[in-house]
């Protein structure tokens, strides 16, 4: 490289050669087919966002109305009194994924390597829970827990709701209304957003790869955690970051499945918004939590190391 | 690896069927020691079910697959001492070079795994690329790389699964020759599968020629050349000019056939069908072994040489030869091959000739096979 550039001209620069300039039109077409998606997330989110961040910073009340005053304390004191639906927020969504991941890897694995002609169907099933509202779902799981119905008593026959109690999940012989309940639902509801890219990273790995590890001295279980489980981690990544993400926002399982003490940090912002009207603090509430999930996504990513995959 | 099993495979009556298709109809072939042996076919005649079975990536249906003296067959593949080169390689893509040759080493426990890893870099001449990953590399350097991880573990056997059909034309040829040089430089058994005769013919020692499930016909390439015993291997390796005869003659060391108003000989010993006086024969001989000149000078052609005349119905002239098309009253699309030493420049299409040949060069077909096994059209339709 440095050689062609120090060395000297040997003839005067050739003339440029009678280049046919490219007709300028398609420059913008990069632009124009960008514009829509553009105009969309600066009128729902970019001008949102501003405005929550300005209403994180007001004081006032409804009466006299807000004005922005740069009232960072809003945070402090917010952190200060929901720390604990924050936590559990976390750990009830961390305890969900992994359950998804347990659930959903081997069905993931059972689509794409063992199904033969009934991949599609096995797939149809679990996508069909969404063309049902999010919440009719939610709320069946009400009724499937219900005190003394055949799911709750079975489990209480089989003495699971001991260890369940045991491990401080449920209370008595109840499951409604128990921490059990709200993870369960979470688990349920977001379980086909693990599933989904699972399967698509799993179904995309070449067969051959799992052969040529047999021929190579790696039993069945060896080569699946040398060589499967490996080129399958971008969707294990994605997988956890599709559920983890919506499951620490949400409310509608705890609100349904749960009691005061499983209140998310999803609930105290909706009360806060809509029963209380302290925007202030939901919307600081908001801010936390996005930059707490932003903030373990990133740590969780580089952990990963998946930019070194594929 | 101690242990003094010999590097023979003895295929015994193996079979392969899915469902009612028989890939592969009951075989018994065996690969001597230390060889270098090639299954070639079209695709779809079995030669790459008979290599997984080998493998143990396919379970053979019947029979039973041997390595000297070890009865294999109900072994899963990685209790089996041999070693695959997969079809476009299938290394690896998470895992660096050194990291995809060591593989088969970390599986068997052994730890440390750097020199014998620097080894085989070196043999495939990769030491640069230890810490690259796959995709970084061109096709030829990833075929070496499956090369090294297969090798490295000292296999009795390696089998090549068409190993060189992902690469272009010039890089085919210096890898043909490199798989050589690597074979004779280990001294293991390599089983190669191949669609491509030329590659079967420059690379090994032993060919078997695989057709619809069976094997046609095995021997050294020369042998498969010289003397096809089928019209598939006739065919299908090199290009056979087949003329049907009538036997008028069957009673010497020669047989003498007559095709037309054309009286020709041929050695018994290269007639692989029954003969008998009456009965009908498929005259072989190879195109490069004619020659052809002009009909005014039929006199020159020396006595008892078979004989045969035409009209020239195309020529195309290819550098080192020419080609010639004749029309022949036995044969429609004879074909000759002539070295461009003296051309003669009377040879042209619409031109009387005659062709001549060594009576020793030709060879004997049962005449009761499709004449068109093996061909181009044939195999493609």
């Amino acid at each position: 490289m440095t050689t062609a550039t120090d060395a000297p001209p040997l003839a005067p620069a050739p003339e440029q050669p009678p280049a046919k300039p490219r007709k300028p039109r398609g420059r913008f077409t990069p632009y124009w087919l960008l514009l829509p998606g553009l105009l969309w997330l600066v009128v729902f989110f970019a001008l949102p966002m501003l405005y929550q961040a300005s209403t994180s910073v007001q004081t006032g009340s409804l009466e006299t109305g807000y004005k922005v005053t740069w009232h960072f304390q809003t945070y402090l004191d917010a952190l200060g009194e929901y720390w604990p639906q924050f936590l559990r927020s976390v750990l009830y969504a961390g305890i969900a994924t992994v359950l998804c991941l347990l659930l959903g890897y081997p069905l993931a694995y059972l689509i794409a390597f063992k199904a033969g002609r009934w991949r599609n169907l096995i797939l149809i099933l679990v996508i069909a829970p969404f063309f049902t509202s999010f919440l009719i779902r939610t709320l069946a799981w009400k009724t499937i827990l219900a005190d003394g119905g055949w799911v709750v008593s079975t489990l209480d026959t089989l003495r699971l709701l001991d260890v369940t109690s045991w491990l401080g999940l449920t209370e008595g012989d109840r499951v409604l209304a128990t921490p059990l309940a709200v993870v369960c639902g979470l688990t349920y509801n977001f379980l086909p957003f693990m599933i989904l890219p699972l399967y698509t990273s799993l179904e995309r790995i070449d067969g051959r790869l799992h052969e040529a590890a047999g021929d190579l001295y790696a039993r069945p279980f060896t080569a699946f955690r040398k060589v499967t489980f490996p080129l399958s981690l971008p969707g294990v990544v994605s997988g956890t970051l599709l559920t983890f993400i919506p499951a620490s926002g949400d409310y509608v399982n705890a609100q349904l499945l749960g009691s005061t003490s499983e209140k998310m940090v999803g609930n105290v912002i909706q009360s806060q918004f809509l029963t209380v009207l302290d925007y202030p603090t939901a919307a600081a509430l908001s801010f936390i939590l996005m930059a707490a999930i932003l903030l373990m996504v990133t740590f969780y990513i580089r952990r990963a190391g998946t930019e070194d995959l594929v | 690896m101690t242990d003094t099993t010999r590097g023979d495979v003895r295929l015994s009556g193996i079979s392969k069927k899915y469902g009612s298709f028989q890939a592969v109809h009951p075989l018994d072939l065996t690969i001597p020691e230390g060889s270098f042996f090639a299954l070639l076919g079209a695709s779809g005649c079995g030669k790459t079910t008979t290599l997984r079975m080998i493998a143990g990536l396919e379970d053979p249906t019947t029979g039973t697959v041997r390595l000297g003296d070890q009865d294999v067959t109900a072994l899963p593949p990685y209790k089996r001492p041999v070693n695959t080169v997969f079809q476009s390689y299938a290394l690896f893509p998470h895992l660096d070079i050194t990291e995809n040759i060591a593989f088969g080493l970390r599986r068997r426990g052994i730890k440390s795994v750097k020199k014998q890893v620097d080894d085989m870099l070196e043999l495939v001449q990769l030491g640069d690329h230890a810490r690259k990953k796959p995709h970084q590399l061109s096709g030829g350097q990833q075929q070496r790389v499956a090369v090294a991880r297969a090798l490295i573990n000292h296999p009795k056997v390696l089998l090549l699964d068409e190993p060189l059909g992902a690469l272009d034309l010039k890089l085919r040829r210096q890898m043909q020759l490199e798989l050589k040089r690597i074979q004779t430089e280990v001294g293991i058994t390599f089983v190669h599968v191949t669609h491509d005769q030329e590659e079967a013919m420059t690379m090994a020692d032993q060919v078997a020629v695989m057709n619809a499930g069976r094997v046609e016909q095995l021997g050294s390439p020369a042998e498969l050349y010289e003397n096809p015993q089928t019209t598939f291997v006739a065919n299908f390796l090199g290009t056979s000019n087949l003329i049907t005869a009538e036997v008028a003659d069957s009673s010497g060391d020669s047989l003498v056939v007559k095709a037309g108003d054309a009286k020709l000989s041929l050695p018994a010993a290269r007639t692989s069908a029954e003969t008998r006086t009456g009965g009908k024969v498929l005259l072989g001989i190879r195109p490069e072994k004619i020659s052809l000149v002009h009909a005014d000078e039929a006199g020159t052609i020396a006595a008892g040489r078979n004989r045969i005349t035409g009209r020239i119905a195309q020529s195309s002239f290819i550098g080192v030869s020419t080609q010639y098309v004749i029309d022949t009253p036995v044969c429609d699309a004879f074909e000759v091959y002539v070295q461009n030493i003296e051309r003669d420049g009377r040879l042209t299409p619409g031109t009387e000739v005659v062709l001549h040949w060594n009576p020793e060069h030709s060879f004997g077909l049962d005449a009761a096979q499709d004449i068109d096994a093996g061909t181009e059209e044939e195999v493609t339709a």
